[in-house]
């Protein structure tokens, strides 16, 4: 029996291994106004995985990836990173946000960009130094944006400032990286080359979670799945729990049956 | 002496000890204020720092006044500087706390309290008028500004904690680089958003109180805001921008006050930002980066180029052209005849462009993952963006293409 459906089942953390998990959430609870954007979700990412966060649109997946990491203010709700208190476990996280947060005509270049990700590891006063300008070249090579490094970020297309933002995450080489609709509105190209960076932090044993979207990609792409529509539909492996059922449940009527059976489900 | 003998010399600092510490603490604020002001620019809060200094006035009302009964010289700099801090901290504040508590949005909040504070200020001014001591004051050449008679401890002071403040800039640097651009993110590495926020407006507020002899209240948010406008044309990076604002705010500061100091009825603060203005007019038109000229420019010779490709590809499949500039920029190249004939060197001009369009469609087909194609703007010929040894592959992939082709027909 997994990690989550313990949890589930009780509200509680039963196992002890799910103690240090890279996230545990319980009853997290975050509104914008007086309409709760989500609702009393428990969820809890086991290491070493892959999971996409799947649900309908403004059915909180973004917000509840800010709500764990206190982006935004909780309401209620108790979230662990690593078995202690975000603040106690920052260096371990790294956080890729949505495209469209920022404004691409900032001054900056790429490789400006990138070097932010070391902003904590260098500190406040120290200058840059030649070695971690290797070190973002490192990530931008990575991402396959190494070409790019002197460009202003808004001549960038939507897919090479994804990448960018991948690339300022791997710069932070933590173990759990969590991203914000990574594949939203992206080219081919882009997309293959973040699944593979995906998959290599996998292989390294790092912990990886998605909001995402296209739900014919899934099963490439991950091996858990958390569906939230406000409140928590189910967590689990793909096999088990990205089911037609499932689904249904997660976007009521807005998904025709039809689009399910599309996507060869159990 | 003449107004413009005295400005040379006075810009050289030889008009004598006094104008020129003003001088030197005009030009110190300006620096405070124009690499301040960048981050206030960058986090679009160029209001909230008007707000701010609108805020002073009541301060300096009230800090005269008290200073008055407790018997002192009620002009006494530091003590209206304090003054004038403590009340644009509690309108920022306000500020602050309206946009967070109730549904009003920022620039609901910043009118409210701009307008209050300005007139609860104009308010206590009037009353001071009345005051027997009050009169000689001056009070009101904290509006715009004023330079004229200014102490040497007071330009001293000035230039200090113009120093100072560019120095905590300094420090900031990396930290409110983050929050400017993206503050969800900055919140994730450890970065106390509200806390960089509220020290990048305390920076705008140190800069307001300090500059408020000489710029004055209204003006103040000018050279906060000019410099790093005028700066960004010139560059794409935050660090190099916030040098340029703080030395376009530096010179503007030292110019604007070398001016006024040459001719006293000129009132300092508006000399100030009309010099400031003057930066930000020279970099809007002429940075070869973003100014309006090279841009112009820029997409003449783009537009011109893409003609010209057009063109010669309309050669190449012997279809007629109908552009006008298309014609002419291919007559003067001496591409095509009066007739719109090709000459000799348009038809290998036309045959090469050709060729270019049809390796890159193959390039585009094998390659496309790779970053050269990324970069292709239609335009630029292959050779310049791959090896001979891609190409060769290409030419190879294109006979092949052409040759199962063949084979099919």
């Amino acid at each position: 029996m997994s990690n989550a459906k313990l949890v589930a089942e009780s509200g509680k953390i039963l196992d002890v291994a799910a103690k240090d998990a890279p996230l545990t959430v319980r009853g997290l609870t975050v509104s914008y106004g007086n309409k709760p954007a989500v609702f009393s979700v428990d969820a809890s990412i086991p290491a070493g995985s892959m999971t996409a966060i799947i649900g309908p649109n403004g059915a909180g997946k973004s917000t509840f990836l800010k709500g764990a990491l206190g982006v935004v203010p909780r309401l209620s709700g108790e979230v662990r990173i690593f078995g202690k208190l975000f603040e106690d476990a920052r260096d371990r996280v790294a956080y890729v946000p949505q495209r469209a947060s920022v404004d691409w005509d900032f001054p900056a270049r790429v490789i400006d960009v990138v070097l932010m990700g070391l902003y904590g590891s260098v500190g406040l006063f120290r200058l840059w130094r030649a070695r971690h300008r290797e070190q973002a070249m490192d990530c931008l090579k990575r991402v396959g944006m190494v070409d790019f490094a002197d460009r202003q970020i808004g001549q960038l297309s939507g897919g090479q400032q994804q990448r960018v933002f991948l690339a300022r995450a791997l710069a932070q080489n933590a173990e759990f990286y969590l991203l914000d609709e990574p594949f939203a509105g992206v080219d081919a190209a882009t997309e293959r080359a973040i699944v593979s960076v995906l998959k290599e932090l996998k292989a390294e044993g790092r912990t990886v979670v998605c909001v995402h979207h296209d739900l014919s990609t899934v099963a490439e792409y991950f091996d858990r799945v958390l569906l939230i529509n406000v409140r928590r539909i189910a967590e689990g492996p793909v096999k088990t729990t990205f089911t037609a059922e499932n689904l249904q449940e997660t976007y009521g009527g807005r998904l025709a049956t039809t689009h399910i059976d599309e996507l060869h489900l159990a | 002496m003449g107004f413009f003998d005295y400005f040379i010399s006075a810009l050289f600092l030889q008009a004598g000890y006094n104008s020129a510490l003003v001088a030197i603490g005009a030009g110190l604020l300006g620096l405070s204020a124009g690499s301040a002001g960048a981050f206030i620019f960058l986090r679009k809060r160029a209001l909230v720092s008007d707000a701010i200094s609108h805020a002073t006035l009541p301060g300096v009302g009230l800090a005269f006044i008290i200073m008055v009964a407790f018997g002192s010289d009620g002009r006494w700099l530091p003590g209206l500087i304090l003054g004038s801090a403590v009340s644009s901290a509690i309108g920022l504040l306000m500020v602050e706390w309206i946009t967070r508590k109730t549904r009003l949005t920022e620039d609901a909040a910043i009118g409210a309290v701009l307008s209050v504070f300005f007139g609860f200020g104009i308010v206590l001014l009037t009353v001071i008028q009345t005051m027997s001591s009050g009169r000689q004051a001056g009070l009101e050449n904290f509006l715009l500004g004023s330079t004229a008679g200014m102490l040497i401890s007071e330009a001293t002071t000035i230039a200090v904690a113009g120093a100072l403040a560019a120095a905590f800039v300094f420090l900031l640097r990396r930290p409110m680089t983050l929050v400017a651009f993206d503050p969800e993110y900055a919140a994730t590495t450890g970065v106390n958003v509200r806390n960089i926020d509220l020290a990048m407006m305390g920076l705008a507020l140190i800069v307001t109180v300090i500059g408020l002899k000489i710029v004055g209240l209204i003006l103040i948010v000018a050279l906060l805001i000019i410099p790093p406008v005028a700066a960004r044309f010139w560059t794409n990076q935050v660090g190099k921008m916030i040098g340029i604002a703080a030395v376009i705010g530096g010179l503007s500061g030292y110019i604007g006050a070398v001016l006024s100091a040459a001719e006293a009825s000129l009132p300092t603060g508006p000399i100030i930002v009309l010099v400031a203005f003057g930066f930000f007019l020279i970099s809007a038109l002429f940075s070869p980066l973003r100014g309006g000229l090279a841009s112009a420019l820029r997409h003449q010779r783009f537009q011109r180029r893409v003609h010209r490709r057009q063109g010669l590809l309309s050669l190449a499949r012997r279809e007629p052209i109908y552009d006008g500039l298309t014609i002419r920029i291919l007559r003067r190249a001496g591409m095509i005849r009066a007739d719109g004939v090709a000459t000799a060197r348009g038809r290998i001009a036309a045959e090469k462009a050709a060729r270019d369009e049809a390796r890159w469609a193959m390039a585009r087909r094998m390659l496309s993952d790779d970053s050269a194609i990324e970069r292709y703007d239609g335009l630029t010929p292959i050779e310049r963006m791959m090896t001979p040894d891609q190409i060769a592959e290409i030419d190879r992939m294109i006979q092949n293409a052409q040759a199962a082709k063949g084979a099919k027909a």
